[in-house]
């Protein structure tokens, strides 16, 4: 268990914490998220006291974290940082085991953690090899390794993935959160990455000019933003926030259109193929007109050399911007098969189907889940 | 050239000899000296804003003048030799391991120090290990410098090859002078090449250039 009480801290005139005051359970996945300048990587460091607070206490277990050695306190809590930060000059194994030889293990001891560690995320060929040697995804397993080698029951990460491009950082994410919950570890993370604190915390605490203004679990944080601000940082997870029911979002976009003038046979010939009882129409210039049925084409087909005459107007229209959730009442209440879906030019963006109902829905409750 | 070396070969081995002790002790001293000052300096940055400027006066006094101070303050004695030339090994060492260790990267001393390395572990597990190109370049530059400055020894009289270019000088003989600068010449790039050697055998294989991806 981590407290903080009334922790202060300023820079000349600029309070950098402005009197926190909050307990982080053990073994609890703590996201501190906030603006840039927030506090958040300050408080960070208040924790393995890398910086120290101005007034105000921080208790680890009950123990007052001033009253402990810092080089001994750093000893037992996990550090990783944004820049990684591997000792170029130690081999992998050397940067894992740096802690526990500080903590004067003997070598067989520390050669069973450096195996035990690599296995965890599969890299134990790279045992020899030199930070240099290895790609960047690779090496911020291994800063996370050597932070966790000594079994500290907290570990500090200062945006450990910032750094990192997108597919390597979530294949990071899902390890570190499973690392986490195997090992039973309290996880303090610093981001300012909203996507990424939904995904990894238990707790989110949101910090805005050195003060707390939220800590809440991520469902109840995206249900009840406490400021305007979180609400802006929520962005596109927020429930509320408009672009979530935007039409586009649902909409199919491999459409089939054809030509006006195109012949009655050759429509027929081309709904058997795709299996479709319409087809939508389009003039030379690719604007919208209409939609074409085998229902028509059967009727009055054989007398008409194109299907232009045939052409009807009756299926429901939008614009893309438009509300999706009005399209779907429609297509729930009545037996359209489709909406269709118009760029502002009339030129056919796609088409909501049920489909598009079912996906939205999903969606909705899988949040709810969360 | 079998006159010349039976005229002089015996003498210009025991120059050569006593060259390379004069320069391999200077050497030594200058880089124990450097190394200490430059890592003292940089743990107080603020006292190298008064140091650097004084020592770099001190670098302008041309050799031979410190030399000349030294021979009249100590004697003639090998001590004042070396003493002069062990300062003049100090400067690029100083210098060097003072710019090494604030090159350090600072990411390296964050992780170092969250890790919970005391001061003392920090500089010499992580950052004079990172530091060590630098300081073996600045050794590199004192070997080599200190080895045709050691020609200035027999300006006192003490001998090594600067005899020969003395007197070769002084009596306008060619052959004389070539026979001490081509020695010392060598000299020079036979201590370089033992340094670049050293560097190699004790720079870890994450810190060298072909590991890099």
């Amino acid at each position: 268990m981590i407290q903080f009480e009334h922790v202060n801290k300023s820079y000349g005139k600029n309070l950098i914490l402005n009197d926190l005051n909050f307990t982080i359970p053990d073994g609890q996945f703590v996201v501190l998220i906030g603006p840039s300048g927030c506090g958040k990587t300050t408080t960070l460091k208040t924790i393995n006291r890398l910086i120290e607070p101005d007034s105000g206490h921080i208790y680890i277990d009950g123990q007052d974290i001033t009253k402990v050695d810092k080089v001994q306190l750093r000893r037992h809590i996990g550090y990783v940082i944004q820049q990684i930060g591997l000792f170029p000059n130690m081999t992998v194994a050397e940067n894992i085991c740096v802690v526990p030889k500080l903590l004067n293990y003997d070598k067989e001891r520390c050669d069973q953690i450096v195996q035990d560690m690599l296995k965890l995320v599969g890299m134990e060929a790279h045992r020899n090899k030199y930070p240099a040697e290895l790609s960047g995804g690779q090496q911020q397993r291994i800063g996370v390794l050597r932070a966790l080698a000594a079994s500290p029951p907290i570990v500090l990460m200062d945006e450990p993935f910032g750094a990192l491009d997108p597919q390597t950082r979530e294949i990071l994410q899902d390890e570190v959160k499973k690392l986490q919950q195997k090992l039973g570890k309290t996880v303090i993370f610093v981001t300012h990455d909203m996507d990424e604190a939904l995904k990894l915390a238990d707790i989110i605490i949101f910090m805005d000019g050195g003060v707390v203004v939220q800590m809440a679990s991520p469902e109840e944080m995206l249900e009840h933003p406490a400021t305007e601000r979180i609400a802006d940082f929520l962005g596109k997870h927020a429930p509320e926030s408009k672009n979530e029911h935007l039409v586009e979002r649902f909409m199919r976009t491999n459409v089939r259109a054809v030509k006006k003038n195109r012949g009655v046979m050759e429509c027929a010939e081309l709904m058997a193929r795709y299996s479709v009882d319409t087809l939508l129409v389009k003039d030379e210039t690719g604007h919208y007109l209409g939609t074409v049925s085998i229902g028509d084409i059967r009727k009055w087909g054989r007398d008409l050399s194109s299907i232009e005459p045939i052409v009807r107007q009756t299926a429901r229209t939008v614009y893309v911007g438009e509300d999706a959730r009005e399209s779907f009442d429609y297509l729930l209440e009545s037996s359209a098969p489709y909406v269709i879906v118009l760029n502002r030019d009339n030129t056919i963006a796609g088409i909501v189907t049920k489909t598009s109902v079912a996906r939205s829905v999903a969606e909705n409750l899988w949040r709810e889940q969360r | 050239m079998k006159a010349l070396l039976d005229t002089y070969g015996a003498l210009l081995l025991k120059a050569i000899g006593m060259h390379i002790v004069y320069s391999a002790i200077s050497v030594a001293i200058g880089f124990v000296l450097g190394l200490a000052l430059g890592i003292l300096l940089s743990r107080v940055p603020r006292l190298s804003g008064l140091l650097f400027p004084v020592i770099s006066i001190f670098q302008t006094i041309p050799g031979l003048v410190f030399i000349g101070l030294l021979f009249l303050w100590l004697g003639m004695v090998p001590a004042a030799v070396i003493a002069a030339l062990s300062v003049y090994a100090m400067f690029p060492v100083l210098k060097n391991t003072y710019t090494g260790l604030l090159g350090v990267e600072k990411k390296y001393i964050e992780a170092a120090k969250g890790c919970g390395m005391s001061p003392m572990q920090s500089l010499f597990k992580v950052e004079l290990p990172l530091a060590l190109p630098s300081i073996m370049a600045g050794l590199r530059m004192a070997a080599i410098y200190t080895v045709s400055w050691a020609v200035l020894a027999s300006m006192i009289g003490l001998g090594g090859l600067g005899d020969f270019v003395y007197q070769g000088t002084s009596s306008n003989n060619n052959t004389l002078i070539l026979l001490g600068a081509v020695p010392a010449a060598v000299l020079a790039i036979g201590f370089g090449s033992l340094v670049d050697w050293l560097q190699k055998r004790i720079t870890p294989r994450g810190m060298k250039k072909e590991v890099r991806r």
